[in-house]
């Protein structure tokens, strides 16, 4: 079969021609460097740092034009680049020197840059000279006429990058965590933010002729931002979004092969934030439905655990503890919904705790009778706790140890137990399970 | 009137709308939501074009305010049930309406006369050439007209909604317990902030809104600790920048929105540098004084 029979989406797998492999292996090396780095201003809190660096890179394109006279991209790219630097220290410069928050500085750079860059240009079209035409499309980003040399630019580029990134892992985590601490450690603050900075600008500077302006921005902050859900360590999370950025790289010149006329760019960025929904709402760590669960996994458990100690003591009142109970008792006892009481209980019978008798009252089991005990001993441990160790009045201690008996882990419970010398009684004098034996038989003496 | 005056009188326009909600943007640190809602438009307007057909300004600008409104909505969605820190929910969500608004306008590009540019980067010098008439009376420039009821709409916002601006954006922990809807005056805010972006730029462009939002507002916070204070003089700065832009402007034969946001930046430099109070001069001056008081009186 030769490669001009595929159909369309296959074939691009077989990277046809020049032009698909530049286009793919640059969009690839640019979602990867700028995810890596996205990381580091995510977590300085100045993920729109990109956005305001990729809009004040105009004015150093018309400079560079100004200057020269030629189009260059080698200059046209150094001319980006120092404005771009310049726009760094500005908003460093204005968050430093001024009241004036990182927000509005970072706002402020941006627009005022821009205007800059504004005028600039349209001074240029308006003197008519021939060779400026096409200037105005630097910042709109041109992925599909990628050249085999802008290629190696980025290539280039991503090597320093990272391999800077790689050096100096870290202190640039020090400093986007604490920059603080990273100055009593003695570490020179300021060098390393202007090096961040500096390492921005290039990946913005050659972002921005790929994708364009705005894109750039969402290529800094939302890979970041996605691989933020499955990880609570920077160097996990680095190469996340490293791998996050290079995927929908792949994912932005697959689909702008397959559809002729769509743009590279904005199919990254599409992809990109597919990702970044999927990680929102199903992430382990910290996605939306994960905790969800949790939270409604930890209610349940609340539930069912309260129900039992309901049980238990009712039962212990009538010093039966497999007394059956009724609904309308448990309800009067433990005011809920009685939907709610009634799934609870299911639940309960379906784990063997609960048994429902033919008059459709319920009693515990042995095991639901176990349960029952070690939840009100956990219970009467930590009112007796609060009452003997913190002093509390006795009548202000069954809330708290009304929450807390369900997060008490057995570690806890032995540490109470020695705490309290294996006590056989609370603070309103019910006796505690499991609790001192000599306690309890004086107790019934 | 000549088309000179008409240009300073809406740039003033904008700078005073711009200027009452911008305030409590900054105040609120949410300075870049104009940045944000500015781009996020686009798919509405794109689908406003595509439903009506026109380029009628009403369905367009309906459009684009619903998509303002859905940006503020989705960020704080972001924010509260996603646990995102707020700059990433804002940079997230507007980046991707842009790129879905840049897909739609390729996607249809065959058979509709829009681009993205002829709706972000509005020109101020043309604003004159379009007119609205009343039957046959010119009654001057459309964008003078929809400019001044924004500027009204934005007045009677800040001016009856004042104490509960003012308590949600210095502390919102009171405002709650004083009984004040915080969510529902921050859509409020949100919604005239939409209102105003997609009002102005039409007329102006994208980028002399987003300067005007918070480049005077953030003079203005340099010159004074007074709310009301602040409101006037970043208006005022605001329409200083406007008639400083266009002599700007007309002497470097350039754009005349762009022109008005370099001013206004310029202002802002002023400012940072020699404001009485928080400038940079004023204070470094004041320091080197108590040294040499302080050496004088150890001596």
């Amino acid at each position: 079969m030769t490669i001009g029979a595929l159909p369309p989406w296959l074939s691009f797998f077989t990277l046809p021609s020049i032009n698909v492999r530049l286009v793919l292996s640059g969009c690839i090396i640019l979602g990867l460097c700028s995810g890596v780095l996205g990381c580091f201003t995510f977590l300085r809190k100045r993920a729109l740092l990109g956005d305001a660096l990729s809009h004040a890179a105009l004015p150093g394109v018309c400079m560079a034009f100004l200057l020269t006279g030629t189009k260059d991209p080698l200059i046209i790219l150094a001319g980006a680049a120092v404005s771009c630097w310049l726009g760094a220290i500005s908003v460093d410069l204005i968050t430093r020197y001024t009241r004036c928050k990182e927000d509005s500085a970072l706002g402020m750079v941006l627009s005022v840059y821009f205007a800059v860059g504004i005028m600039l240009l349209t001074s240029i079209q308006h003197s008519g000279n021939a060779a400026q035409s096409g200037l105005d499309k630097f910042l709109l980003g041109k992925a599909p006429s990628m050249l085999d040399r802008d290629v190696w630019t980025l290539t280039i580029l991503s090597v320093i990058i990272l391999g800077a990134v790689a050096v100096a892992y870290k202190e640039f985590k020090i400093i986007s965590f604490d920059p603080g601490f990273a100055q009593t450690l003695g570490l020179p603050v300021r060098v390393l933010e202007v090096v961040l900075a500096t390492l921005i600008v290039l990946a913005v500077v050659v972002g921005i002729q790929a994708v364009g302006v705005v894109l750039m921005s969402a290529m800094l902050v939302t890979p970041a931002a996605a691989a933020r859900f499955w990880t609570d360590r920077l160097s996990i999370m680095a190469v996340l979004a490293g791998v996050f950025g290079a995927l929908s790289g792949a994912a932005g010149a697959y689909i702008s092969y397959l559809g002729p006329g769509m743009p590279t760019g904005p199919w990254m960025v599409i992809a990109v934030t597919s990702l970044f929904a999927f990680s929102l709402l199903f992430a382990p760590l910290r996605g939306f439905v994960p905790r969800f669960n949790r939270t409604r996994r930890t209610r349940r458990r609340t539930a069912q655990e309260n129900i039992l100690r309901t049980l238990y003591v009712l039962g212990e009142r009538e010093n039966r503890l497999d007394a059956s109970c009724s609904e309308t008792e448990l309800l009067k006892y433990r005011p809920m919904r009685a939907s709610a009481l009634l799934s609870t209980l299911s639940q309960l019978e379906k784990k063997g705790l609960v048994a429902e008798d033919s008059a459709g009252c319920y009693a515990l089991t042995s095991d639901g009778i176990e349960t029952g005990a070690r939840l009100t001993r956990l219970h009467r441990l930590w009112e007796l706790y609060l009452a003997t160790k913190l002093e509390l009045a006795a009548d202000h201690v069954h809330d708290d140890a009304e929450e807390i008996e369900h997060i008490i882990t057995p570690e806890l419970e032995a540490r109470l137990t020695a705490a309290l010398a294996n006590p056989g009684e609370d603070p309103h004098a019910r006796r505690i399970p499991g609790g001192h034996p000599a306690a309890q038989a004086g107790e019934q003496t | 009137m000549s088309d000179g005056i008409w240009i300073i009188v809406i740039g003033a326009l904008v700078a005073g709308s711009c200027a009452l909600v911008g305030c409590f943007l900054v105040l609120r640190r949410q300075a870049l939501m104009g940045d944000a809602i500015s781009h996020a438009v686009l798919p509405g307007i794109v689908i406003a074009f595509l439903i009506t057909h026109s380029r009628n300004t009403l369905p367009m600008m309906m459009g684009a305010g619903a998509l303002g409104l859905f940006t503020a909505f989705l960020t704080s969605a972001l924010e509260r049930h996603g646990r995102l820190q707020a700059d990433a929910s804002l940079g997230v969500t507007f980046t991707w309406l842009f790129a879905l608004g840049v897909i739609l306008v390729s996607a249809f590009t065959g058979h509709v006369d829009l681009d993205a540019e002829c709706v972000l980067y509005g020109e101020i010098e043309y604003a004159p050439l379009y007119r609205a008439f009343w039957g046959e009376f010119d009654l001057g420039p459309r964008a003078f007209w929809i400019l001044l009821a924004v500027a009204v709409a934005n007045t009677l916002f800040v001016t009856l909604g004042y104490k509960q601006l003012k308590l949600c954006a210095f502390d919102p922990g009171l405002a709650a317990a004083v009984g004040i809807n915080a969510a529902l005056w921050h859509y409020l805010l949100m919604a005239f902030v939409s209102i105003t972006t997609v009002g102005a730029f039409e007329s102006v462009g994208a980028i002399l809104v987003v300067a005007l939002l918070i480049v005077p507002p953030n003079t203005a916070y340099l010159l004074t600790d007074r709310l009301w204070a602040m409101l006037a003089l970043s208006a005022v700065l605001g329409a200083l920048s406007s008639v400083g832009g266009y002599l700007l402007a007309s002497a470097l034969d350039s754009s005349t929105s762009a022109a008005i946001a370099v001013v206004s930046g310029l202002f802002f430099i002023l400012a940072a540098l020699f404001s009485p109070t928080h400038g940079a001069v004023p204070r470094y001056v004041r320091r080197r004084r108590l040294i040499a008081r302080t050496q004088a009186f150890a001596e």
